[in-house]
Parts: structure tokens; sequence; C-alpha cells
């Protein structure tokens, strides 16, 4: 990892500070509730924080991706709704910027840059998940627009985002059949389910989107015809490690509450951290901790000197989230009936870890992703 | 519209604060130091009034050269420029001896309101913002809750021990506010970034038209002349009942009728 400069320093500073004092005060109450935090996100907006890894000329930072993702753990460690929304909407808006003809791009990119415009990703299906290459949601070209009919799954932002990368299929081909488009969420024909009931990250909303004849211009092609799967697996790749630091940042969370009750709650006369057997879980949850920190910034740092970082981001989201859910599981432990119930966060932290091994491709995806680049049997596309 | 900040560099507000032992002044270099949480309330009221109607705003600070740092700080929040006054001379100096220098650093400059905490979290004298309008001879506006501005006319809304009370007065003016009068953002990190590159302007003394026999622990007009540490609390007195009740009520009443609360 390159050492960080004054300013980066600086900026982990203002996160730490920011989420301390804004963020973790509002979690529990708003995943009670199942209240989506805008208000924080723009408070990150007006911060500079929702265009870190984005070129300057573009309203972002020029900021490295390791520093990027270090903002996002630290957010999701205070409250992971809001890192994953970070994570989320720089996945969509990595898409459209870098896709979108020149002249679109220049209209969009600065309102996505600071935080006014909330972007959303649309890859998955009702029956296309995994498989993403079997989706179905059809463009059909009229004149100077596409018309988009389908029904797009588990998207989050949905019905709160002002934008979506819609992935959907201009062509029959299985895989150079799927196109990318950018849909502003104002436009008519899109509607949407209402929000899934999801056992935990209640306050990030998760709908299905309905198209029906929604026309979208053609201008609106991010790449060219055909090259939307390319577009999607790619920004997964970044997207992967956005996951990978959310779930470090959830992690960590679970282990200082691990910690501070290891220390403060006594048995047989001393603090239960002085047990061998709790001691060691806690070294063993820290541990796997750095390990899935350093396995992202390692990724990231691929990432930023431009070399292929598909199985490493892949080696992260899966590492870092099955992590996350060991950690969880482990902090209940510690915390014992204290850990079970709703009056301390643990439990909710090992429910929102569960979504993580599921989220932007399952942990099984993610060995698929490794496995095919070790054997070199094509290059990991999911469902090729 | 020009406006100046005051600002003042303190120790962290939920660290112990230490007292050098040879003078009983603050140990500034104990432990971590901050931009006072007061002058953040003042800084977010003037950068709201920078976005409504525009204005220069220009952080003016006096302590010891680390205090750059909080100068730094204060200007990542938006602000334009910073003073900063700094002398060997300045050690120990008291309340009216810091007016008296933000009075004579404020004397050359142009501005139509001065802005500045109701306190500082260190010493707490809350002498400061009244001491320099009374210096400048311009109307001070305390404890302000509240600040309206229509053209030159300033209206503050300030609580005080006898109820609601509202104060105008025209600019320039000096202005101190309370925590009730808003909620400080967070800086921005394009703000942080900025605040390197800012003017800074640092001044000495003789800079401010202050001299070296009005400043200081040796001229200050109040001395700490004696400290000690807060006693260690006793362990209190514990009351068995024999479970009547009586025993208990007994012993309680008796103790609080003993020390005159009943």
């Amino acid at each position: 990892m390159t050492p960080l400069t004054t300013d980066q320093r600086d900026l982990l500073d203002l996160v730490r500070s920011y989420a301390g004092g804004r963020l973790a005060p509002r979690a529990a109450e708003d995943e009670r509730a199942g209240v989506f935090p805008r208000d924080l996100l723009a408070e990150l907006g007006s911060m500079d924080l929702m265009g870190l890894p984005f070129p300057e000329e573009l309203g972002g930072s020029g900021q490295p991706y390791g520093v990027y993702l270090r903002v996002v753990e630290e957010l999701a460690r205070a409250f992971l709704s809001v890192g994953l929304s970070l994570s989320v909407h720089t996945l969509a808006t990595w898409g459209v910027l870098t896709h979108a003809p020149a002249p679109l791009r220049d209209r969009v990119a600065h309102r996505m840059t600071a935080g006014e415009w909330l972007g959303a990703y649309s890859l998955s299906e009702p029956a296309s998940g995994s498989d993403a290459a079997s989706l179905s949601t059809r463009a059909v070209r009229d004149g100077d627009a596409y018309v988009v009919n389908g029904t797009k799954a588990w998207v989050t932002h949905a019905g709160e985002a002002d934008f979506y990368l819609l992935l959907c299929r201009t062509d029959e081909h299985r895989t150079r059949g799927v196109s990318a488009l950018y849909v502003p969420a104002d436009t008519p024909g899109l509607s949407f389910a209402p929000p899934e009931r999801k056992m935990g990250l209640r306050s990030s909303p998760t709908r299905q989107v309905r198209y029906d004849d929604a026309r979208v211009p053609a201008a609106h092609l991010l790449g060219r015809e055909g090259e939307g799967l390319g577009l999607a697996l790619r920004a997964l790749d970044s997207g992967r490690l956005g996951i990978a630091a959310c779930a470090v940042g959830l992690a960590q969370c679970a282990l200082e509450h691990a910690v501070a009750h290891a220390r403060g709650r006594e048995q047989f006369g001393r603090p239960i951290g002085d047990f061998q057997g709790v001691g060691f879980m806690l070294a063993d949850m820290a541990t796997r901790i750095a390990a899935a920190r350093a396995l992202y910034l390692e990724a990231a740092a691929r990432r930023d000197a431009g070399d292929e970082h598909r199985s490493m981001a892949a080696m992260a989201k899966l590492f870092a989230t099955d992590t996350a859910m060991a950690v969880t599981v482990d902090a209940v432990q510690v915390l014992g009936g204290y850990g079970y119930v709703t009056d301390y966060p643990v439990e909710r932290l090992m429910r929102e870890a569960k979504a993580l091994q599921i989220v932007e491709g399952t942990n099984q995806i993610q060995r698929l992703v490794v496995s095919r680049g070790l054997l070199g049997n094509g290059s990991a596309v999911a469902g090729a | 519209m020009r406006i100046i900040c005051p600002v003042k560099r303190v120790p962290d507000t939920a660290a112990a604060k230490v007292l050098r032992p040879e003078d009983h002044t603050l140990d500034r270099d104990a432990g971590e130091a901050v931009l006072n949480a007061n002058d953040e309330w003042a800084i977010e009221e003037a950068m709201r009034v920078k976005e409504r109607d525009g204005a220069e705003v220009v952080a003016l600070c006096v302590g010891p050269q680390q205090a750059q740092t909080t100068v730094r700080k204060a200007l990542s929040y938006g602000l334009d420029a910073a003073i900063q006054v700094t002398d060997p001379a300045l050690h120990g100096s008291d309340a009216a001896a810091v007016a008296r220098v933000l009075a004579g650093a404020l004397a050359a400059e142009d501005f139509d309101l001065v802005l500045m905490g109701n306190q500082s979290s260190d010493a707490r004298t809350m002498l400061v913002p009244a001491m320099l309008a009374e210096f400048l001879d311009l109307p001070a506006l305390t404890y302000a809750k509240r600040l309206d501005i229509d053209g030159r006319t300033l209206t503050v809304h300030r609580e005080s021990s006898g109820g609601h009370v509202v104060v105008r007065a025209d600019m320039p003016a000096v202005v101190s506010v309370v925590e009730a009068i808003n909620e400080p953002r967070y800086p921005s990190f394009k703000g942080i970034m900025a605040a390197k590159r800012k003017p800074l302007d640092t001044r000495d003394l003789a800079a401010v038209g202050v001299g070296a026999d009005e400043v200081g622990l040796a001229h200050s007009w109040t001395r700490v002349v004696d400290v000690s540490p807060r006693p260690t609390r006793q362990a209190g007195e514990t009351v068995t009942d024999d479970g009547s009740g009586t025993v208990g009520a007994v012993a309680l009443a008796d103790f609080l009728s003993a020390r005159k609360f009943i």
C-alpha cells in the first residue's frame, strides 16, 4: 500500500469523526424503523464524499480506489446501509461516467459525483441472478429511443435513486445481446414494487423496478450495443471491492462491541476476556478482519495500477463477507444472551452480514470467478 | 460584508486539562488540541451569512505557533483567509489581555461583524466578547441563540436569567453565540485540501500595536495564584433497613434534614 498523504489522513479523520458523530447514533433506529437515511447521504455529498474516486474534471476528488474504500469501511463501521449506499452509488456512477457519450457524461457527471443524484444498478431479475446473462428485460430500438419492457429485481435504492444503470437485452445472443442504458428515474413507464421485507439492511431500500414501454433516448446507450454484460461485470469488479470494504467495516464494528463486552463483563470474578476461550475468539476475529482489509486494499492497489484485478476483487468480496459473517456470529456468542437481544447491536450486525454474502455475486459465484481465473477457462464471466 | 471569526485552540474537550506547576497556566502540549467548539457555531453562522448574502469570512487566532493547525481547521469550513497573532510574550495572557490583542489586530482591519463563541471550553471566563467590544468601542450582542441581519441592522435573540431578550444594533458590532444558534456542518474534503492553500497572515504583537508590557502572565490583570486538585470522592453512608421500611425512612429523613434539604 502507498502511504497516505496528509490530505488522505485528514480525509479519514473527517470521515471517522462524522461517522461517529452522525451515523452511529442513527443506525439502530433507522434500521428498526426501515427509514432510508437520504439526509445523511446528502451530508456525505456536501462533504465531497460521494465522488471520491472520480476525476476532478468530472467533479470528483481523484482519489485512489483504496482511499475511497477505506472511507466506505469507516461509514459501514458506523452504519452499514450508508456505506452500502455509497458503494452502490459509486458502482452505478462508474458505469455511466466511463461509458456514456461525452455530451451525456458532461451533463450528468457533476450531479452524480456531488451526490445530488443518487444512482442504482439493475442487473438481476426475478428469474436471473447468478446466471446474469439469462436476463430478459428487452429494449427495442424505435427511432431515436429504446422502448424497454421487463422487470429488474433486488435493486438497491429503487424508488429513491435519481438514475438507474440498466442492463437489458437488445439482441437474442446470450452474452453479446446485452446492452447498458442510463435511465433517469423520472422516465415515464418506470414503476416500483413494494419494498422487499428483509432480514436486515432494512434502511436500505430494495425493490423491483418495472419497465412498461419506457422510452429511453438512444443517446443514453452506454458503450455500444451488445457490450452491456462486459460493462456490468467490470463494474462489479469494482463494486465488489465496495462490498468487501462494507464487510470489513461491519466486522470491525462487531469486534469492537465484543471486545468492550469481554473487558467489562465479569464472571467467576474476572473479565470474561481473561478466559482463553473468549480471548482467543477475539484474536481470531481481529486476525481475519486484518487479513480481509489487506486483501481489499491489495486488490484496490492492482486496480489503481491498471493491473488485472478481477480474481482478487472476487477473493476480497468472498473473504471479507465470509469474515463478516463469522465475526458477527462470534460477537453474538461473546455477548451471550445480551448478544441475542435487540437492545445490543450485534444481533443486527449478524443479520446484516448475511446480506453481504449474497449481494453483487453470491460467494459461490466469487469462487467460480476465482477458480476460472486459476484454470483459465473463460474470463470469469458468470454464466458465459 | 466582511466577517471576522476569532477562534481559539483548546485542549480536547474530553481530555483532562493539565496545569503547568511552575505558573499554573494550561499545559498546551499535553494531549490533543482542537478548535474550540463554541467557535464552530460562530463559523457556521458566518458561513450561512456568506452563503446567503455573500461575505468574506476571516479567522483570527491569538495563540502559539502550534495553533496554526486550529486556524487551518477553521479555514476548512470554507473561510476565505486567516490572521494569526503569535508572540512569545503572549504566554499566560488573561481574558482582558487576549481581548486587547484581538482588538489591536482588528483595529487595522475593515470589518462589519465579529462573530465568536461565547466562551472557550478551557478557560470558560465568557469575558472576551464583551471586553473586545469595549476595547473596540462597538456594540456587544452576546449569548446569541439567533442572529438576523437586515441591511446594516443586527437583531439578536438571547436567553438571560430574566427571560428572552431581543437586542438590536447596527454594524459593525461584536456578536457572541451559544450552542442553540445552529448545528455546525462538518468540513468538506475539498475544503480541507483548500484550507492548506488559503492565505494565512501571521503577525507578532508589535504588528498589531500591542506592547509586550500589556500582555502575558506578568502583565495580566488576573493571575492564578494557587490550584489544588479536586478532593477525591468520599464513600457514601450506607443505610440498612430492617425490612419494615421505618428504619431506612427515618435515616434518610435525618440525613436530608441535617443538610437542610427538608
